[in-house]
């Protein structure tokens, strides 16, 4: 019989192993919502580069706030830019049916968007621009091919002249863990304001931000999950020890 | 106190219910590791319930306002993000423990005479919780519960003559709308739960009136003490109330380890693309449905033949509705003069693992795309799960069997 219930777990393992799932290769990254700073630098570059088209409308401005650490008023000074109240969802104004017409598909809400495409998808996303001018707005992105989205962060990054290297050469940052491919544009049509290093570092806490965004309880959630085993196990105990006890008498 | 408990029982048999049900309801004493599974699944189902009555106090059922009202309830509700999850959990933790509890059933002929009408029950049970759980599984509103939605209701449509208005009848509406979304909302959480609670009571009244098998399928009735009480019996309470008590709390380990750590369990429990609101207008690439659905599904897709002018999607309704029905008949297939799989022959014991093994792979073929290589898997091992059932008759009475002990053992 045992053998049967391991048979069992031996077939499931399979299914198990099928979240990664195929596609584009990616660059692979750990996330950390304990780690204030990034997600702090995360939520300052989400509301300035991106908040203007993609909304968080099923978040609070107040919960980011208190989350992060960052003082209400001072949230609301830089942070806020569609004069809401911290207590609002973080919606913009963009009129859905004329960003349809400017981009093909209104951009879409990213409150959840990590979970949706995964962390890694992001992080590669964001790094993956090129210059192609076959393309409408002249940038297209390896990791979504034919995207609508024009590069945002031209500015920073610069704009890579030929398809950038993501998912290849990866190498691992001891400290963090983290695979991270620093050089992934060999050549710049556009030179940006931030080095390589520099912009995948930005990119690193965005990401960071938007898979807080997705999932803001996991770090509470996990702190809680401790205690809830340990009060299941101590309970184990004591259920196995009573049943021990009444089945004494059982032969 | 004991006064109260008189002036009670005077009036309504708690007592003697008490008695009957627990204190004086005689199992037999070689319960093993699958007899764990009934009473967890009533432990789920309390949880579904509960946690259940409290979502619903936050939801907005329509198509409006769903998808917003979960991110809400995970979000702004107190405590929401733990009532959801132990909810969305919860229930591929009910299917979990009811196919290793029909597992059990299968392995120890749990189903043979005089138990027909407690698998019966049982079955009934299975077919209400997937109704229940296909309805509860578009309330979030996600693309995979639109479109997993759409996808099974279109099924109805492949049924000659009836089908297309069936399916739309089943909808309200031309595709799935707001008005599906309000009509599942009112099965999922008033009509399906009471016929659940309501089988539930039958299926646990029918075996507490022919009483519970056991590993070894012996009658522990038939050795009697001098009190009438079965001499390999031993009461319900507190035995197996302290022995579940064990059991719940390996269980909860398990659970909760998924509810706090791994609450999407890697895309299983919750799908991806349900972090997208439902989109009639945009297909996702790959349409799955959730895993306790998919060896059926599989078993859909493995038919890919027009037979007799009708439709290949016709024959695969019909194959994954069969399989499903099939188990109703069970009872009536096994002509073993045993019961359990201890002392049935080789056959049996080659035919039920062949059995689950196949089930189990074509759980995870519905899960995937399919490709040819996958589909001539699937059509192979559909095969080999209808047969099952359709050689039982023959190998059962064939085989040679073990001899049956006087008394339980071990």
């Amino acid at each position: 019989m045992r053998k049967l219930i391991f048979g069992l777990f031996i077939a499931f393992l399979p299914v198990l192993g099928l979240a990664a799932g195929a596609g584009v290769p990616l660059d692979h990254i750990k996330t950390d919502h304990t780690d204030k700073a990034s997600l702090q630098r995360g939520a300052a570059m989400f509301t300035n580069y991106c908040m203007g088209c993609h909304s968080m409308e099923y978040a609070r401005y107040k919960r980011v706030a208190d989350d992060l650490e960052i003082p209400a008023k001072l949230f609301e000074e830089n942070l806020i830019f569609t004069g809401a109240q911290i207590g609002e969802l973080m919606k913009n104004s963009m009129n859905k049916d004329m960003a349809a017409d400017w981009f093909g598909a209104p951009p879409p809400d990213l409150t959840l968007e990590s979970r949706l495409r995964g962390e890694s998808w992001l992080y590669s996303y964001l790094r993956g621009f090129y210059k192609d001018e076959s393309r409408p707005l002249g940038v297209n992105n390896v990791v979504f091919d034919k995207v609508g989205m024009p590069h945002v962060l031209v500015d920073l990054q610069g704009l890579c002249a030929v398809k950038p290297n993501i998912g290849k050469k990866a190498s691992v940052e001891p400290l963090s863990g983290n695979v991270r491919n620093a050089d992934a544009c060999p050549e710049y049509a556009i030179e940006g304001s931030m080095t390589g290093a520099e912009f995948d570092r930005a990119m690193y806490d965005m990401t960071n931000f938007m898979s807080y965004m997705a999932d803001p309880i996991k770090v509470e959630r996990e702190r809680l999950g401790i205690f809830v085993l340990i009060f299941v196990a101590i309970f184990f105990v004591f259920a196995y020890l009573l049943n021990r006890e009444y089945w004494k008498d059982v032969h | 106190m004991q006064k109260l408990l008189n002036w009670v029982d005077e009036r309504l048999p708690v007592v003697d219910a008490w008695n009957k049900h627990l204190a004086k309801y005689y199992a037999p004493k070689n319960f093993n590791f699958w007899y764990f599974f009934g009473s967890l699944a009533m432990l789920v189902l309390v949880n579904q319930l509960v946690t259940g009555i409290w979502l619903t106090m936050s939801y907005n059922p329509t198509g409006e306002g769903a998808f917003a009202s979960v991110e809400y309830i995970m979000r702004d509700v107190q405590w929401g993000w733990l009532l959801r999850y132990l909810h969305s959990t919860g229930a591929s933790a009910f299917f979990i423990v009811v196919y290793l509890h029909m597992f059990r059933g299968l392995m120890y002929g749990s189903y043979q005479k005089p138990r027909e009408l407690i698998w019966l029950f049982g079955m009934l049970i299975y077919l209400v919780l997937m109704a229940e759980a296909f309805m509860g599984y578009l309330l979030p509103w996600g693309q995979m519960s639109y479109w997993g939605a759409q996808v099974i209701v279109n099924l109805f449509g492949a049924i000659p003559v009836i089908g297309e208005d069936l399916s739309l009848w089943i909808r309200g509406d031309y595709l799935i709308s707001g008005i599906t979304l309000n009509r599942f909302f009112a099965l999922h959480v008033v009509a399906l739960p009471i016929v659940l609670l309501g089988l539930v009571v039958l299926h646990i009244l029918a075996l507490h009136e022919v009483g519970s098998n056991n590993p070894d399928g012996i009658d522990i009735k038939k050795n009697k003490d001098e009190n009438g009480i079965p001499k390999d019996g031993i009461p319900f309470h507190p035995y197996y109330s302290v022995h579940d008590l064990v059991g719940v709390a390996v269980f909860f380990f398990i659970f909760f380890i998924v509810v706090f750590f791994f609450p999407e369990m890697g895309g299983l429990f919750i799908e991806k693309p349900n972090f997208e609101p439902a989109n009639a207008l945009k297909t996702p690439e790959h349409i799955a449905p959730v895993w306790y659905f998919t060896p059926f599904y599989a078993m859909l897709r493995a038919v890919t033949v027009d037979l007799f002018g009708l439709s290949a999607k016709f024959w695969g309704v019909v194959v994954m509705g069969g399989a499903i029905a099939i188990l109703f008949v069970l009872p009536w297939l096994d002509r073993s003069p045993v019961r359990s799989i201890r002392y049935k022959g080789w056959l049996s014991k080659i035919a039920l693992t062949l059995f689950a093994v196949s089930f189990v792979i074509l759980g995870y073929l519905g899960l995937v795309p399919a490709t040819e290589g996958r589909t001539t898997v699937a059509q192979i091992l559909t095969v080999v799960y209808f047969l099952y059932f359709i050689l039982m008759p023959f190998y059962t009475r064939m085989e040679k069997t073990k001899p049956v002990p006087e008394r339980v053992t071990g």
